[in-house]
């Protein structure tokens, strides 16, 4: 590869700093490299691959897109997907240590199960909600004696009755029609071993709980994601054959599985690179002064290697589909700006 | 001491001590954090309290002298409340504290004392009230489980050491002084050398100087006139006859050349013999006021008298010998000739051997024995008025010992911290602070501090400056900035300080070592070259001629456990002297004896201790560990670590990360930074909020910070496991990114991530209290709470009264809007008189609103009522109030560095920079705190916390020691992370590769009590102070913003006239008056009384300040007149 594409294509990993990071493919950065914008081309070299996909977590590579795309969807998805998450809280008694500020904090951090597509944002002023907006669940329980309790129980979990309160104490009541519309398995906490607050005899807990719509940027309990991120595909080049122990060594610099030691017929063990992609960028091989100058760290600036970590309202494909779709929406809002400010399309 | 061992196996290897530092959790066990307190106050009522009764144990009368009354015993009883006339409950410290008592028990004394004719005996008569020091011996809460202690709402961990008194915790500090009872050689402010003594018993305290003038020795105490000639006060000490006194300075040539002009000017004085000598000094004695008292006496009795109990007052005077007194004067001026040719002889004040710690115990007995001669003498008085009258009961002393005026004294002082003691004419002033419960390091923090009783305002830098004898005693860290920098003090971690122990036997243990008794010897045999002088607490015992073997033998038996651990010796060779002390108040530490180049302390021994079959105190009777005091330390050669031993090494340090203190002892990697920043976090830990107790929420205090969610350091110490830290934490590990970010990083502001704080990051709880009390008045009034006003339209209680229950207090879970009514309380408006009650009528008693009102800019809710009684008020209201705050811009946080910043943006998640497992940071610092700083120690913590959250595991980053970089690195090397700690960032906000690699991890954050919330005031109008019509002033009155003299300066400089006029009166204080200019007097409403007319009369603007001081000046014979002229003429 020559210098200037590679500086085009590759951000590269030095010692004590890392060069080339910023995008350049827009026009005239380079002379001699037509970098405008063709959909023919973008669609020549845009791929997608799912590398996994499991009930809440999804990894997937996106290739041939400007990292502004890539981090829009990364921010879509932190800050402006909606889910529903505990907003108000009535607290009718609450005679357990836990203040009742603290407790409502906890009660709106955990995720809801339920589509946030089939609700409307609430109004704002508006302080009791309608079956449209609000999902209401309840919280009644109390701590007693474990009546039952055997003799020699040391244990707060044998000596009383709720002495924990998890997540799975949450009953959803439905409004209205709700409970015609959704199943009791469609509405309800994501999780039931969420710990909320630890009771003992007499404490007692009663409230009652609305879950709105809201997004992220309001609040981190809105974000449906865990969180979404991306790296960029790392790349290993050695510059020169190396074998015996340095080979060894250089193997250990990286994690296991990116570098093989390949034993040739006549003896020689040698290194390979097996599979960049599993490398860390930890770049521990600077700490040895023989090897640092015969391996090349880079990484490829259009390959993305994204990451999506739901909470569980809905699957990590349906949150980059629903991303995508706020993104389009902001495009066709800026579109539609520039039309009315009278700017011509390109 | 340091035999040489010609034992081969000496230079054999030793196996390094493991777990060596288990010894310490070992120590504290039976030590405790704040053992110094307790054991002092112990040590007071157990033993010091018999001593004082003891020594005024008998009452008689002058009028009477068959009567008498003897105090027999003294007890103090366990802690007790009265409720009602005679009725009293046991208590506890936590409902002394809930309803504002104090935590005390009664006093009892047994006396023997005569009714008439009869011989009386009672047992058990109080006197009066001790208030008790928690986990002292008296305390409820001694040796309690940690269950029991829940029980009484008590936290486990609490150090105790404090007492309850009105509701308040209040610490009587340690106070650091000079040594009692020793001689200090020092130079004087003109060069010439003089030599001190301080004698301190418990009679009387005295200062004696020798001074020199003009080459010859006086003695100079402030109840003589003039100096007095040394050698006149020899004669008059029984010492007549030249020859003796020179042989008790000392008969070598230079001596004698020296001090003969003292003895010449003796002979010019014709002063011969003692009778001579003593009108001599008799007719010098400055003449005070006696009243009354006693026969007039004769100059020669007069000043007799004071040889034998103001000069030298610790040194005993047998039936009028002054024998040892005089030698322990001739010692003194030996020393001054000494040190006047050889100046390496001054003493050094601030050489921590020669300083006292005077604990609560001391300072209680003091305080004590002070009142109880006051009882007695009034006892006594009583006694004298009473007797002589013929009554139809017999005079019986029990019935006039009010118990009253022991209590209120110990309270008062206490609680005021003034401490007066008439006898010694001592009057401190903030010997005692309230306990600052604002974390429990801050608590733990301030039982460990030592108050010196140095003057704040003297420029001097030797007793601020660290002294190298503080080594291993007081923490080099923990001092505050600026004023009281290095004046106050912090124990380290094993620091012990003795109590007082007898002298007796130790007395008569010297004597049978060999010691020549001071009374069997002439003058000649006690400067003689040869022999070395013993000393015991100050006094002279005798010679010595083999002092080796006195020494070396004494520490064999003390280490055998026959003389107490805590008696100390050590040859002093420029002075010749051998000193034993056993005095209380000096600092100890305990050290692994070392003989023939081996520890005593084996493997076996540790892993005994692991095993739980020994304890600390095996190891001290066992003879392995001993305690040196800071002289003896510097007779001693202390290797610091094992493999430094050598053959001349006697002693080996425990831990070296035991001398710094409890607060010091926070910082992870407090070795690899520069040391101010460790001194700078010593007091920001104090600041930092987190959890105060485990009885926290329990608690009513009237400010109480907590935080909602506190961690665990990731990198701990040792010294945070031994004090419960991790228990306790203040403070949680945040994920810190060091990179620069947007600019609001500047000048140390952080940047914070808002979803981290959504989540909970940095959350805290503010409780403050709030107080109410219902009084009963003389005039059988009554304050009294009524419940809410309704108003008449709606039906519903009015806006303030809105939170109110119908009983009138607010209920718990309300929430409380600033000028709301908490607590309806009105007053009778008639207190003292009686009222007028017509017959018939219901009585009609008028009352007074005065209601206890929310104020503060955000809503607090109620979180407890407490109705309660005290001893004073029919009743005590309480209320906690609570607020819950996330962080806002301008909240302070800190490092355990000494690295404070403030909040500087609050940056949303998506714009946070992310890793490439996508972890964002929740707190972004700027790199441009490290380099000035050198820091290295949060360099140092970031990687060991990253590499702890990886492994998990915690690393330590104990001083001295700790987890090392390699180990560090080899972890996150193992994770797939860079060996520096340094990740691949992508900026959040371009989505592009970030340039530069990032040092990126967790690091513990304090956050500060400072807040925003709390400090945020502005003001456009509002009140204005009465006398002078200006703004009022404080954020809390809602007062102006001051334009001040440098500003108005300022303004005068550019010119700005008509600015600094509407800043300085138009938006003050601007007053419309009216002016004669005929008199140039204030007139008023046109009109000019003075000049009884109209016609000169003119209206102009100035300050009211203005016209007040002219009134005021009016008011004082003086008149201003104001001339006025036309602006435009």
């Amino acid at each position: 590869m020559d210098i200037i594409s590679e500086k085009r294509t590759r951000v590269q990993l030095r010692e004590y700093d890392v060069i080339d990071t910023e995008t350049t493919d827009f026009p005239h950065t380079y002379p001699g490299y037509d970098d405008a914008w063709s959909q023919d081309k973008f669609e020549k070299k845009f791929k997608v691959n799912i590398i996994k996909k499991e009930d809440l977590n999804l990894e997937y590579d996106m290739i041939g897109v400007d990292a502004a795309i890539t981090n829009a969807i990364r921010r879509i998805l932190l800050a402006e997907i909606p889910t529903m998450a505990v907003e108000k809280v009535f607290i009718y008694n609450n005679t357990s240590i836990v203040q009742d500020e603290v407790l409502a904090h906890r009660l709106g951090l955990i995720p809801i199960k339920a589509d946030p597509r089939l609700f409307e944002y609430r109004q704002e002023g508006d302080a009791e909600g309608t079956a449209e907006d609000t999902l209401e669940f309840q919280l009644q329980i109390k701590c007693t004696k474990n009546p039952h309790a055997p003799k020699d129980a040391t244990t707060p979990e044998d000596l009383f009755k709720n002495s924990k309160v998890y997540s799975g104490h949450m009953k959803w009541i439905p409004i209205e029609n709700q409970g015609e519309l959704y199943k009791d398995s469609d509405i309800k906490t994501v999780y039931d071993d969420i710990l909320i607050a630890k009771l003992r005899p007499g404490h007692e807990l009663d409230m009652k709980m609305h879950c709105v719509k809201g997004i992220g940027k309001d609040h981190a309990k809105f974000s449906p994601v865990a969180t979404a991120s991306y790296r960029l595909l790392p790349e290993i080049t050695l510059l020169r054959e190396i074998e015996g122990e340095q080979a060894d060594r250089l193997a250990k610099c990286f994690s296991n599985g990116v570098i093989e030691v390949v034993n040739y017929p006549d003896g020689r063990r040698v290194a390979k690179v097996k599979n960049a992609r599993k490398d860390t960028c930890s770049r521990n091989v600077f700490q040895h002064d023989d090897l640092k100058d015969s391996v090349k760290l880079t990484r490829v600036k259009d390959h993305f290697i994204c990451s999506v970590e739901s909470t569980g309202a809905l699957p990590p494909d349906t949150l980059v589909c629903e991303a995508i779709k706020v993104l389009m929406g902001k495009c066709r809002l800026f579109l539609n700006e520039l039309d009315s400010a009278g700017v011509g399309r390109l | 001491m340091w035999n040489i061992v010609k034992d081969p196996t000496v230079t054999k290897p030793v196996k390094e001590l493991k777990d060596k530092w288990k010894l310490l959790p070992a120590f504290l066990q039976v030590k405790g954090l704040v053992n110094q307190h307790v054991d002092s106050f112990n040590y007071f009522i157990t033993v010091d309290i018999k001593k004082i009764l003891m020594a005024n144990s008998k009452i008689t009368s002058d009028a009477d002298p068959l009567f008498y009354m003897k105090y027999l015993n003294i007890h103090i009883g366990n802690p007790d409340v009265e409720e009602g006339f005679n009725v009293t409950k046991p208590t506890c410290p936590h409902e002394c504290r809930l309803r504002d008592m104090t935590y005390s028990a009664p006093i009892t004394v047994d006396i023997e004392y005569t009714r008439g004719q009869q011989r009386v005996v009672r047992n058990n008569v109080p006197i009066g009230r001790m208030p008790i020091m928690l986990r002292s011996s008296k305390c409820v809460l001694t040796g309690k489980s940690p269950a029991e202690l829940a029980k009484l709402n008590e936290c486990p961990h609490d150090p105790g050491g404090y007492f309850i008194v009105n509701g308040i915790e209040k610490v009587i500090l340690c106070q650091e002084q000079l040594s009692k009872n020793r001689m200090i050689v020092e130079e004087d402010s003109k060069g010439g050398i003089a030599c001190q003594v301080t004698s301190s018993t418990h009679e009387r305290k005295t200062r004696t100087n020798i001074i020199v003038k003009h080459g010859h020795y006086y003695l100079k105490h402030n109840s003589f006139s003039e100096d007095i000639p040394i050698a006149i006060v020899f004669k008059a000490m029984g010492v007549e006859s030249d020859q003796e006194i020179v042989q008790m300075i000392g008969t070598d040539d230079h001596t004698l050349s020296v001090f003969a002009p003292s003895l010449e000017e003796c002979h010019r004085a014709q002063v011969y013999t003692q009778t001579q000598a003593l009108r001599w000094m008799g007719n010098k004695i400055k003449q005070r006021r006696i009243w009354g008292g006693g026969p007039k006496k004769t100059p020669i009795e007069e000043a007799r008298d004071l040889l034998i109990t103001t000069i030298l007052a610790h040194i005993p005077t047998e039936q009028f010998t002054f024998k040892v007194k005089a030698m322990y004067m001739a010692l003194m001026v030996r020393r001054i000739i000494e040190a006047q040719t050889n100046p390496k002889l001054i003493d050094d004040r601030d050489y921590y051997g020669n300083k006292r710690v005077e604990l609560a115990g001391s300072l209680l007995s003091l305080l004590f024995e002070d009142l109880f001669k006051r009882f007695n003498s009034e006892l006594k008085m009583i006694a004298d008025k009473n007797i002589p009258k013929i009554k139809a009961a017999q005079f019986d002393i029990i019935k006039h010992m009010r118990q009253d005026q022991i209590t209120n004294g110990l309270i008062t002082a206490i609680s005021t911290g003034n401490w007066t003691v008439k006898r010694f004419k001592m009057e401190r002033v903030g010997v005692t602070q309230v306990l600052s419960r604002l974390s429990y390091i801050s608590a733990l923090g301030m039982m460990t501090r030592i108050n010196s009783q140095f003057e704040k305002t003297r420029k001097v830098s030797g007793p601020r400056s660290l002294q190298p004898s503080q080594w291993g005693m007081l923490c080099p860290s923990d001092t505050p900035e600026g004023e009281s920098c290095g004046l106050v003090k912090n124990l380290a971690l094993m620091t012990h300080i003795t109590t007082d122990m007898e002298e007796e036997p130790l007395i008569k243990l010297a004597f049978n070592l060999g010691v020549e008794d001071v009374h069997l010897l002439s003058g000649e045999e006690l400067s003689h070259p040869d022999v070395y002088m013993v000393f015991l607490n100050g006094g002279i015992l005798g010679v010595i001629k083999d002092y080796q073997r006195l020494v070396h033998t004494f520490r064999i038996l003390r280490r055998a456990g026959y003389i107490n651990e805590f008696v100390s010796i050590f040859p002093n060779h420029t002075h010749r002297c051998v000193y034993i002390a056993s005095d209380g108040g000096r600092l100890c530490r305990p050290y692994i004896i070392v003989k023939g180049g081996r520890p005593m302390v084996t493997q076996a021994h540790l892993e005994e201790l692991n095993r739980g079959v020994r304890q600390f105190e095996d190891f001290i009777h066992d003879g392995l560990i001993e305690y040196l005091d800071v002289n003896e330390e510097n007779d001693s050669n202390v290797a610091l670590y094992q493999t430094s031993i050598s053959v001349e090494t006697t002693h080996l340090e425990i831990e070296p990360f035991t001398l710094l203190g409890v607060c010091a002892g926070l910082i992870p990697y407090p070795h690899h930074n520069q040391s101010p920043r460790n001194t700078y976090q010593c007091a920001m830990g104090k600041q930092a909020m987190g959890t105060i107790g485990l009885n926290q929420r329990n608690r009513i205090d009237t400010l109480l910070y907590l935080l909602a969610y506190p961690h665990r350091p990731m990198v701990k110490s040792r010294t945070i496991e031994l004090i419960n830290f991790e228990q306790l934490p203040a403070g949680q590990n945040a994920t810190v990114a060091v990179m620069s970010y947007s600019g609001y990083d500047i000048e140390d502001a952080i940047v914070m991530n808002k979803a981290s704080l959504d989540r909970g990051f940095g959350r805290c709880l503010v409780y403050r209290s709030q107080k109410c009390t219902l009084k009963r008045y003389t005039n059988q009034t009554f304050d009294r709470v009524l419940g809410p006003m309704i108003d008449a339209t709606t039906r519903k209680p009015i806006w303030k009264h809105e939170v109110l229950d119908a009983d009138g207090i607010s209920a718990p879970g309300e929430r409380v809007e600033s000028r709301q009514v908490v607590v309806n309380k009105s007053m009778p408006a008639v207190t003292m008189n009686p009222i007028q009650t017509t017959p018939g009528q219901p009585q009609q008693v008028e009352h007074r609103e005065v209601p206890i009102v929310y104020k503060g800019l955000e809503p607090s809710y109620v979180e407890k009522v407490m109705i309660s009684s005290n001893n004073e008020e029919a009743f005590l209201i309480k209320l906690l109030m609570r607020q819950t705050r996330r962080p806002e811009i301008g909240d302070k946080f800190s490092s355990r560095h000494g690295q404070k910043g403030v909040v500087g943006l609050i940056a949303q998640q998506e714009d946070m920079p992310f890793n490439d497992q996508g972890i964002c940071p929740d707190l972004i610092m700027n790199p441009h705190g490290y380099p000035s700083r050198m820091t290295v120690g949060k360099l140092l913590e970031l990687v060991g916390g990253k590499a702890g959250v990886l492994e998990g595991k915690f690393h330590y980053g104990t001083a001295f020691g700790g987890s090392s970089i390699h180990e560090i690195s080899k972890e996150l090397i193992k994770n797939g992370f860079n060996y520096l700690g340094k990740d691949t960032l992508t900026s959040g906000i371009t989505g592009e590769h970030l340039s530069g690699y990032i040092y990126f991890g967790p690091i513990y954050y304090q956050k500060l009590k400072h807040m925003v919330m709390d400090k945020i005031h502005a003001r456009a109008r509002g009140p204005r102070a009465v006398l002078t019509r200006q703004p009022t002033e404080g954020r809390s009155r809602e007062g102006g913003l001051r334009l001040g003299e440098m500003e108005r300066d300022c303004l005068i400089g550019h010119g700005a006239s008509m600015l600094l006029l509407e800043r300085l009166m138009l938006s003050s204080d601007a007053f419309q008056v009216d002016v004669c200019n005929q008199c140039g007097l204030l007139g008023y409403s046109g009109w000019c009384h003075y000049c009884q007319s109209s016609r000169q009369i003119a209206s102009i603007q100035i300050p009211y300040a203005c016209k007040l001081l002219f009134q005021e000046l009016q008011s004082m014979n003086i008149i201003p007149r104001l001339k006025l002229s036309k602006y435009f003429d």
